[in-house]
């Protein structure tokens, strides 16, 4: 079969002429045409022609992962820092499963992935042949859409179809399962840049201009209004007309943890974060506010707490891509759908200066005790807190750095801490809370910005889900800079068992390898912090080693993050940091401080 | 505020490939619709099968099956003609143990009823009913003394009355039924 198979050099993008190729070459031709030049994956039988085919095309550098959930998470991650589509290979069965994990999260977090794996022949399907799994079956409910491939002609238009599909509308990951035959048998071939049609799938929505009308006469009379600047604000590019917005209008910006970098953390009208772990003073400005401005975002139950109490002031104006997503949480006044630069290039023109001094003044008020309870405010024990690092870590890299965290205690004081910005300058994982993410996800992030800063922020939990991916960075020479926040502890857990679980800590306490001697065993870097001075050598060090390097900070064991909105309790109830001189235990207040 | 669920009758026109009846159970299932009964099956257009699914829904969830439905790759359009003039038809088969003795007797029942026998053996017929559902409930009902030894219902199918329904209009772009038909 190969024999007939022209042994032309390929690789160059773009080429008109058709030519005989097998279905492997079809793969990598079709994928540098919808210009990729790294994928992630991990070979295995099913997939095997594939990759055989692979050094016929030298524009296009393959990662070996450790594990295809690394795959899964690298494509993310590159996706998420450069706004492309993000490209993981997997072979068939246990391949094809391990990416799963990585597949939910992109779907959660509307994440334009396409998944190539490989299946067993087509004739084998069905017969619970080896590594044979239902993969298009297993990921239905996790995908925007998946594909069998399993003849050769379909692969090129399918491959360009995922494409589209991932990257246009709300975006998402796409599995393309091919089976071997497919991959070996050969067809003409030419790319087809042509447009792609697909009959049942209409990703875009249009505001009409009576609703843009609606939305500004809604702004005209509000007097404590609020914008909430979510996920869609930085895929759809439209921090600027964001920003545009605020300076015409004056409305204060509150976050979500996805929409961080989204709005300036810096500007005077950025309030900060919203939500279980949101600051104070916006969970409490939320309860007390007449008008809404939603834009992309979801309303997810991190951020509202009881629906039932929620915001129940407001009114509510959701800009938003997906009709799915409008009254699906909470009920909205006006839904705008479309795309939110579309939707912002209409309404801010017309956007009016509000005079609304008196509520930026009053949320100001409502920060009362907010920075003596701050972490940083604490008398200096010689201890080494998370909030310290990262506050310390946002210092000594101006700011400016791609952070990528993992989940839990470590991503809410990233969150609160780490002030972006830019957007693209976060990335983490938010629907699905995926520990593990960090570490693939930065190593994908490094292939969209080469020239970056790269920041992984993790715990000692979620660090050690991945940290196999540490050899793929030796390997691959990928240099990031790891932060693991070492509290010995899986501590938002922790953290749940001691408010809410009679502080009985089951299965939390973790023991950790030496991560520097881990570091080592993989000819990277290691550092070691236990006290707040050397944070700031360790960091500058880090940042000058050319290869990765681990600084394994020891903080504080049993520190908790504040405020916190337990799960379904009313957004302005919330367990507040301790006063510096208080010795027991958290106290559980409002957050309307005298 | 919400309105309260009520029953909900939607159209769809899907693209008739594998699979595609799997990806939208799926969806019911997972967004925890629940599904009172679905039927599909092939058009007069090549490559589209039409689905009538009836799930019990308030105004707010309705919506959002529509729009959860319209995000799917598959499906080409979708209409919930609840509150639209609409003609909708179960069928049942029914088959009554009956002997020479009785079967006049159900013969006329069935004839009030608009069924008619489809088969009959020495101690069976099978009767088949055509209409809503309650006409079916009540045909059982009769026949239920006689002893129905098996039934079988096919989901409601329904259409619109009057000009082509929205649903069957979204189909009206000829280049879309083309790209199906060579897909």
């Amino acid at each position: 079969m190969a024999a007939s198979v022209t042994n032309i050099p390929i690789g160059t993008p773009a080429r008109t002429e058709a030519r005989r190729l097998t279905g492997s070459q079809i793969i990598w031709d079709t994928l540098i045409n919808e210009g990729v030049n790294v994928v992630f994956g991990y070979p295995g039988g099913a997939i095997m022609p594939a990759y055989d085919a692979l050094p016929d095309f030298p524009g296009l550098r393959h990662i070996l992962v450790r594990h295809e959930q690394g795959a899964a998470h690298m494509a993310d991650g590159f996706a998420r820092a450069s706004g492309r589509v993000g490209v993981c290979v997997a072979t068939s069965g246990p391949g094809a499963t391990n990416l799963v994990t990585g597949i939910a999260n992109a779907m959660m977090d509307s994440i334009p992935i396409v998944c190539v794996t490989g299946q067993v022949a087509s004739t084998l399907i069905g017969s619970d042949a080896f590594q044979e799994t239902d993969i298009t079956g297993i990921t239905l409910p996790i995908t925007k859409h998946n594909f069998l491939v399993s003849r050769v002609e379909d692969i090129m238009p399918t491959i360009r179809q995922a494409f589209y599909i991932a990257s246009s509308g709300r975006p998402g990951p796409v599995l393309v399962d091919i089976t071997k035959d497919a991959q070996n048998a050969n067809t003409e071939h030419r790319y087809d840049a042509s447009p792609i049609r697909l009959p049942g799938y209409r990703p875009e929505n249009h505001p009409l201009p009576e609703e843009i009308e609606r939305a500004l006469e809604m702004m005209k009379h509000a007097k404590r209004p609020m914008i909430f600047c979510g996920h869609g604000v930085i895929k759809a590019n439209a921090t600027a007309l964001l920003l545009e917005l605020v300076q015409r209008t004056n409305i204060p910006v509150a976050l979500t943890l996805l929409g961080l970098g989204g709005f300036p953390a810096s500007h005077p009208r950025s309030l900060g974060m919203m939500g279980m772990h949101g600051e104070a003073w916006v969970n409490t400005a939320i309860q007390e506010a007449d008008l809404i401005l939603a834009l992309g975002m979801r309303f997810d139950d991190r951020v509202t707490g009881n629906l039932k109490t929620y915001a129940p002031h407001a009114k509510k104006i959701h800009f938003e891509l997906d009709p799915a997503e409008i009254n699906k949480n909470v009920k909205v006044d006006l839904a705008l759908l479309g795309d939110l630069r579309e939707t912002l290039r209409l309404l801010v023109p017309h956007a009016e200066k509000l005079s609304i001094d008196s509520w930026v003044d009053h949320i100001e008020a409502l920060k009362g005790d907010s920075a003596v309870r701050d972490i940083r405010e604490l008398p200096d024990s010689g201890r080494l807190f998370a909030a310290h690092v990262i506050h310390d870590l946002w210092r000594y890299t101006q700011g400016s750095a791609l952070v990528v965290t993992d989940v839990g205690q470590h991503q809410m004081w990233e969150a609160q801490y780490y002030k972006h910005d830019h957007p693209r300058k976060l990335l983490t994982s938010g629907g699905l809370g995926t520990m593990g993410f960090a570490l693939p996800a930065a190593m994908g992030a490094r292939f969209a910005c080469p020239e970056e800063e790269i920041w992984v922020v993790a715990g000692d939990g979620g660090f050690q889900m991945t940290a196999c991916e540490l050899a793929t960075c030796a390997q691959e020479n990928i240099k990031v800079n790891i932060a693991v926040i070492n509290n010995g502890y899986l501590g938002m857990v922790r953290q749940w068992q001691q408010f809410f679980y009679g502080g009985r800590y089951v299965a939390t306490p973790i023991k950790s390898p030496d991560f520097v001697k881990l570091a080592d065993a993989h000819d990277l870097k290691g550092i070691r912090v236990t006290r707040r001075e050397e944070v700031q050598s360790a960091v500058e060090q880090a940042r000058a080693n050319k290869e990765t390097t681990i600084i394994d900070f020891r903080v504080e064991q049993e520190d908790s993050v504040y405020p916190m909105v337990p799960a379904g309790a009313d957004l302005d109830n919330m367990i507040r940091r301790p006063m510096p001189e208080a010795k027991h235990n958290p106290i559980f207040e409002t957050g309307k401080d005298p | 505020m919400t309105t309260s669920q009520t029953m909900r009758t939607f159209v769809a026109y899907v693209e008739d490939r594998p699979g595609v009846l799997n990806r939208i159970s799926s969806l019911f299932r997972r967004r925890n619709y629940n599904i009172v009964s679905l039927n599909v099956g092939r058009t007069h257009e090549a490559g589209v099968s039409r689905m009538t699914f009836r799930i019990e829904a308030d105004d707010d969830m309705a919506l959002r099956v529509e729009a959860n439905l319209y995000k799917m790759v598959n499906v080409l359009s979708v209409e919930d003609i609840t509150h639209k003039a609409s003609v909708s038809r179960d069928l049942a088969l029914i088959k009554v143990t009956v002997g020479p003795d009785k079967r006049a007797e159900v013969l006329q029942l069935c004839e009030v009823f608009r069924a008619r026998a489809v088969d009959v053996g020495p101690e069976t017929l099978i009767v088949e009913t055509t209409g809503t559902q309650d006409k079916i409930d009540g045909l059982v009902a009769i026949l239920q003394p006689f002893g129905i030894s098996e039934m079988v219902q096919t989901g409601t199918v329904a259409m619109s009355r009057g000009p082509r329904g929205a649903a069957a209009s979204a189909l009206n772009d000829p280049q879309s039924l083309r790209d199906l038909s060579v897909a």
